[in-house]
C-alpha cells in the first residue's frame, strides 16, 4: 500500500453524541419568510405614485395642481373648490379616473392569475392564458365583431360578454379533455389539453377573420393587442367582482402555493390536498383573469414579468409573491396606459405593445443582476 | 403502534402488494428489505395514504382510513426516496412545511409551530443553514432537512423510503444514528426501507423481507438475513460475517458465475422464520 497523502485529517465532528434534547419551551423560534411591512408600504407607495401620475398626465392638458385639489376634495369632510373647468371635471372622473382604476385593477388581476399559475404548474413561464384563456377570449371577441350587431344584448356591449364566455368554454375544455380515464388529474396532462385547445380556438378565429376578409381585421388585431382606453365606470364595476374574489381567494392560498412546491405527492403527505388546491387557484384565477381580458382584450407580459421581478427581487415564497403581485402588477400596468396614451399622443399605442417594450428590457435587468447576486 | 393488515395494493392492473401484514411496536425499528420491485416503495406509500389500497393500517388502534388527510399527517410522517426540494426555499421555511397538518388550512404557522420547528432544527444541527437555500446544501444536509421536516409533524410513526439513497457510507451512518436516537428519545414507531443490507441489519429491531409483493420472511436481523435468505431473494452470492453491532453482509464472487439465478427461479412457498 503507498500513502498518496500525508495528511493529518480533521476529526470528523459526528451527531452521534449529542447533548440531550432541550425542553421545547426553552428552544428558540425560528421566523418563517413572511411578507413585510416595508414591502406593503413600497407596494402601496408605487400604487399611489401611478395612480397620481395618470391622473395628472394625459393627452388633454389639466393643471396638475388643480387635479390634486379635485381629488383631496373627493374626500370626506373636506370642501375645496379646484378650480377645474367642467370639461376638465370631466375629463377627469369620466375618462382618467376610470381608465386608472381598470388598468390598477386589470393589471393586479393578471399579475396575480401568473403568479399562482407559475405555483401550481411549478412552471416558471405558465402565465394566465396558459389553459387557453387567450385564445377562448379571442375567438369570442372576434364572432363578436364580425357578427356583433345581429345579437346586441339590449344596450349592452357584447363584446366584453362574448370574450368572457369564450373564455371559459375554451378553459372548460381543457379541463374536460385533461380529465383522465381513471381519477386523477396531472399538472403536465392540463397544460397539454391547454395547448391543444388553445391551438384549436386559435385555428377557428382565424378563419372566421379571414373568411370576413379585411373589415373586420383592423378592429380584432387591435382588440387583440388590448387596451383600456375606451373604459368607463362601468367595466369597473363589471370588472371589480371578479378581481375581489378572485384575488381574495389567491391570497388566501399563498401558503398553500409554497407546499405544492415539493410536489403533489409529498404535498399529500404533509396533509395538503393537491389536486384540490391546484382546481380551485386554476379556477379562481381563471376566472379573474377571464373577466380582465373580456374588458382589457390580451395585455401580454404582464403576467410573466411582475411575479418574476418579485421573485427575483423578494425570494421564492408566495407569501410575498401574491400579494405583491397584486399592488406592482396594478401600478405597472396603470403607468404602462399612462405611456400608451400620451407617448404618441393623440394617437394611441396599443396597451400590449407597451407592457413588452417596457416590461421585457426591465425584467432582462433585474433578471441579470439577480445573477450577479446569487 | 403501527399495524398493517392484510393490507392489498394494485398498480396499473398488478398486484404490487398482497395481503401484506406487519406491525411495529413504540420505539421499535422495522427495517424492510427486498430485491428492486419487490413493493417496498409502494407498502410505504400505502402507509402514507399515498396509493389506494385495500386492507387497513391503525396507529394506536384506529384505522386511519382514506378520507383525512391533514389527521394522517399527523399521524405518520413520510420521508421520500427522492425528495423534491426547491432549491431558493431556505431550511427554515422548508422545515416549517411539516407543520402544514398543525396549523389551519388557510393560517400561518402558530408559535408553537415555531417552537418546535426551532427544537428540532436545533437537534439536527440545521441551525447554522437555517437561512440557506436547499440548492446550497450538501446532500447530507439536505437529507438532515428532509428528516427535519418529517420530524416537526410530530407523528408517532416514522416511514423512511431508503433514506440513504444518494449519500456516502458517512453520512449514511449520521442520518441513521439520527433517526435511532430520535425513536428512542420520543418512542417514534420507525419503518424503514434500505437496500444496503447491512444497515439494515445493524439499525433495526426487526428485519422485513418483503419479495414479489409478499412479506417472505420476517425476524430478528441475525435470524433473517442468512447466506441462504439473501441467496434465495436476492439472487446474490453473499458471506454474513459476525459483526460487533449485527451481521455483516459481504457481497462475494461464487466460484462459478452461473451458480446465480435469477431471484424468480426459487418462488418458494411463502416461509417464515418468527
Amino acid at each position: 500500500m503507498s500513502v498518496l497523502v500525508d495528511k493529518e485529517l480533521p476529526a470528523r465532528p459526528r451527531t452521534v453524541c449529542l447533548p440531550p434534547q432541550r425542553p421545547l419551551e426553552r428552544a428558540g423560534v425560528v421566523e418563517p419568510t413572511r411578507l413585510r411591512a416595508s414591502h406593503l408600504a413600497l407596494g402601496s407607495a408605487f400604487l399611489a405614485c401611478a395612480a397620481a401620475a395618470s391622473l395628472m398626465v394625459g393627452p388633454y392638458q389639466l393643471p396638475p395642481l388643480q387635479v390634486l385639489e379635485a381629488v383631496v376634495a373627493k374626500l370626506p369632510f373636506v370642501h375645496l373648490h379646484s378650480g377645474l373647468s367642467h370639461l376638465g371635471y370631466e375629463v377627469l372622473w369620466q375618462l382618467r379616473a376610470p381608465q386608472m382604476v381598470l388598468g390598477a385593477l386589470v393589471g393586479a388581476m393578471l399579475a396575480v392569475a401568473g403568479a399562482s399559475y407559475q405555483g401550481v404548474f411549478s412552471n416558471p413561464l405558465a402565465d394566465p392564458y396558459l389553459l387557453g384563456v387567450a385564445s377562448g377570449a379571442g375567438l369570442g371577441a372576434t364572432v363578436a365583431i364580425v357578427y356583433g350587431p345581429t345579437f346586441a344584448v339590449g344596450a349592452l356591449n357584447p363584446l366584453p360578454i362574448a370574450a368572457f364566455a369564450g373564455a371559459l368554454v375554451a378553459v372548460a375544455a381543457t379541463f374536460a379533455l385533461a380529465r383522465p380515464a381513471s381519477g386523477g388529474r396531472s399538472a403536465a396532462t392540463l397544460v397539454l389539453a391547454g395547448v391543444a385547445v388553445a391551438a384549436f380556438f386559435t385555428s377557428v378565429q382565424t378563419f372566421i377573420q379571414q373568411e370576413q376578409g379585411s373589415s373586420s381585421l383592423a378592429v380584432v388585431y387591435s382588440w387583440i393587442l388590448g387596451g383600456i382606453s375606451t373604459a368607463g365606470w362601468g367595466q369597473v364595476e363589471l370588472l371589480l367582482p371578479y378581481v375581489v374574489v378572485a384575488g381574495g381567494v389567491l391570497v388566501a392560498c399563498r401558503r398553500l402555493l409554497d407546499v405544492l412546491s415539493v410536489g403533489d405527492e409529498e404535498a399529500t403527505s404533509l396533509g395538503v390536498r393537491a389536486a384540490r388546491v391546484r382546481a380551485v387557484v386554476v379556477v379562481a384565477a381563471t376566472l379573474g383573469t377571464a373577466a380582465a381580458v373580456s374588458v382589457s382584450g390580451l395585455i401580454g407580459f404582464v403576467g410573466i414579468i411582475v411575479p418574476h421581478t418579485i421573485r427575483l427581487l423578494t425570494g421564492p415564497s408566495y407569501r410575498r409573491i401574491i400579494p405583491l403581485s397584486l399592488m406592482f402588477g396594478g401600478g405597472f400596468l396603470v403607468l404602462a396606459n399612462l405611456m400608451a396614451n400620451t407617448v404618441l399622443s393623440p394617437q394611441e399605442v396599443p396597451l400590449g405593445v407597451i407592457t413588452a417594450f417596457l416590461g421585457a428590457p426591465f425584467f432582462l435587468v433585474v433578471l441579470r443582476q439577480a445573477k450577479r447576486m446569487g | 403502534m403501527l399495524q398493517v393488515e392484510r393490507l392489498s395494493v394494485t398498480l396499473g392492473g398488478t398486484r404490487a402488494l398482497h395481503d401484506m401484514t406487519t406491525s411495529v411496536n413504540p420505539g421499535g425499528w422495522l427495517g424492510v428489505v427486498g430485491p428492486n420491485g419487490a413493493g417496498k416503495s409502494t407498502l410505504i406509500k400505502a402507509i402514507c395514504g399515498l396509493v389506494p389500497y385495500g386492507g387497513c393500517v391503525r396507529i394506536a388502534g384506529r384505522d386511519l382510513g382514506s378520507k383525512d388527510r391533514r389527521r394522517r399527517a399527523r399521524a405518520v410522517a413520510y420521508v421520500p426516496q427522492r425528495p423534491v426540494l426547491p432549491r431558493e426555499m431556505n431550511v427554515t421555511d422548508y422545515v416549517l412545511l411539516g407543520r402544514s397538518a398543525h396549523h389551519g388550512y388557510l393560517g400561518a404557522e402558530t408559535a408553537r409551530d415555531r417552537r418546535t420547528a426551532a427544537a428540532v432544527i436545533e437537534r439536527l444541527e440545521l441551525a447554522h443553514f437555517a437561512s440557506r437555500p436547499l440548492g446550497a446544501l450538501s446532500g447530507g444536509e439536505s437529507q438532515r432537512a428532509v428528516l427535519a421536516r418529517a420530524l416537526v409533524q410530530e407523528a408517532p410513526v416514522l416511514v423512511m423510503d431508503e433514506p440513504t439513497t444518494s449519500l456516502d457510507l458517512g453520512h449514511s451512518q449520521l442520518v441513521l444514528e439520527l433517526a435511532d436516537e430520535l425513536r428512542r428519545e420520543r418512542g417514534i414507531c420507525v419503518l424503514c426501507a434500505l437496500h444496503d443490507l447491512t444497515l439494515a441489519a445493524q439499525y433495526s429491531e426487526t428485519v422485513l423481507v418483503l419479495f414479489e409483493g409478499r412479506a417472505v420472511v420476517d425476524g430478528a436481523p441475525a435470524d433473517v438475513l442468512t447466506e441462504e435468505n439473501i441467496s434465495r431473494y436476492f439472487a446474490a452470492s453473499v458471506q454474513v460475517l459476525e459483526g460487533a453491532s449485527g451481521p455483516v453482509v459481504a457481497p462475494s464472487r461464487s466460484a462459478e458465475p452461473s451458480a446465480l439465478t435469477a431471484p424468480n427461479e426459487h418462488p418458494d412457498e411463502e416461509m417464515r422464520a418468527s
